[in-house]
């Protein structure tokens, strides 16, 4: 595949060198001028200086043939406007930007970007598993199903303790997908009954996870 | 009418305090607090410290009830970001979008937004100054030469 990468920071130089040993064809655009010669005595001639938001930029890199374009600058506008004249004005496939702000994400999406990598939002959701703080852990996002997998461990005030599975108040547009207890998967059919210390992991949907939380956790 | 300008530089500041003395609602937003020293004490209008391409700080300007949106900051792709997020996603009826490079100005109205080029628009007015009547060549824009295209808005 031919890839060129606008934005020559830490993610652009080990995206290149990361595609580049997978033997595709890459070209790496980057403003600076230093760092074109430093990159250019690391990968050899596919390092070219120039603002890659430029529609003469992008033409003399040979975007038309270009099978996917990555911006991972440190500005979104930037990565927007590369993406949308690589994608708009010379019809690139896929065009993906790295998006620093987790709100833009959503933005980026309603202007044409095909995908959208937030390295703030997957830092966030890795904390967010390692803190301990709620006994209801955020998992997974669904990208654009609205969707999020999260886990609950069942503690000793639970009102679902020793309850069976079809007993619960449980929301209907949530299901229960495991429940692992002592290490081991349990297959949660309705006679199950849940107890102290069980982890449960649930789908549901984002931002609507009370009912689930007055389901399992209480009050 | 209902006006949301972003970016309170000379152009900005002067546009904003145009339309409040002409008796329109305005709301002007800046990433400095500092650049709103450049409105006059008798400016009625809004001032809203952000940045413009933040959906939140744009709904604190009003933009969903803004007949018109001007994004006239010195960042070119700011501009660009938050005249689209006016457009497309808060559906103003008229979004103006200031862009100093010539190129990027060309491939931006072509792809349907309604843009203005200092750069083009005061080459033009020089030269129809000093040599009326003479016909203006299209002149090619060589690249790598937008000191102000990226990075330096908002």
């Amino acid at each position: 595949m031919y890839i060129i990468i606008a934005g020559g920071g830490k993610v652009g130089r080990f995206l290149t060198e990361n595609l580049v040993n997978r033997g595709h064809e890459v070209l790496l655009i980057e403003k600076e001028k230093y760092k074109v010669e430093q990159y250019t005595e690391q990968f050899g001639g596919i390092v070219v200086q120039g603002d890659a938001c430029e529609a003469q930029v992008l033409s003399d890199a040979g975007v038309a043939r270009a099978d996917v374009l990555i911006a991972v600058t440190g500005d979104d506008e930037d990565n927007l406007v590369c993406c949308q004249v690589a994608k708009r004005k010379f019809k690139v496939g896929r065009v993906i930007a790295r998006v620093n702000n987790p709100k833009n994400e959503r933005i980026f999406r309603a202007l044409g970007i095909d995908a959208t990598v937030s390295h703030t939002r997957a830092l966030l959701e890795i904390i967010e598993q390692e803190l301990p703080l709620s006994s209801l852990r955020h998992l997974f996002y669904i990208r654009d199903s609205k969707l999020e997998i999260i886990e609950v461990i069942i503690g000793p005030d639970s009102p679902a303790r020793d309850k069976t599975i079809s007993n619960l108040d449980f929301p209907t547009d949530s299901s229960i997908l495991l429940v692992v207890r002592n290490g081991k998967v349990l297959v949660p059919g309705g006679n199950l009954a849940l107890k102290e210390q069980d982890e449960i992991v649930i789908l549901t949907p984002q931002n609507s996870d009370n009912q689930v939380q007055e389901a399992l956790i209480g009050e | 009418m209902k006006f949301v300008i972003l970016g309170c530089g000379r152009v900005g500041s002067r546009l904003a305090t145009m339309l409040d003395m002409m008796g329109h609602e305005v709301a002007i937003i800046d990433k400095s607090q500092d650049s709103f020293k450049r409105l006059p004490p008798s400016y009625n209008g809004q001032a809203i410290i952000g940045v413009g391409i933040d959906e939140d700080v744009l709904r604190s300007a009003g933009i969903e009830k803004a007949d018109v949106f001007a994004a006239v900051t010195n960042g070119d792709n700011t501009n660009i970001m938050a005249s689209e997020i006016a457009k497309e996603l808060f559906n103003v009826p008229r979004v103006l979008a200031r862009i100093y490079d010539p190129l990027r100005e060309e491939t931006y109205h072509a792809l349907g937004l309604e843009t203005i080029c200092p750069t083009t628009l005061i080459s033009n007015v020089i030269v129809g100054r000093v040599l009326p009547g003479e016909v203006k060549p299209k002149v090619p824009t060589p690249a790598g030469t937008n000191p102000l295209g990226s990075g330096q808005g908002l």
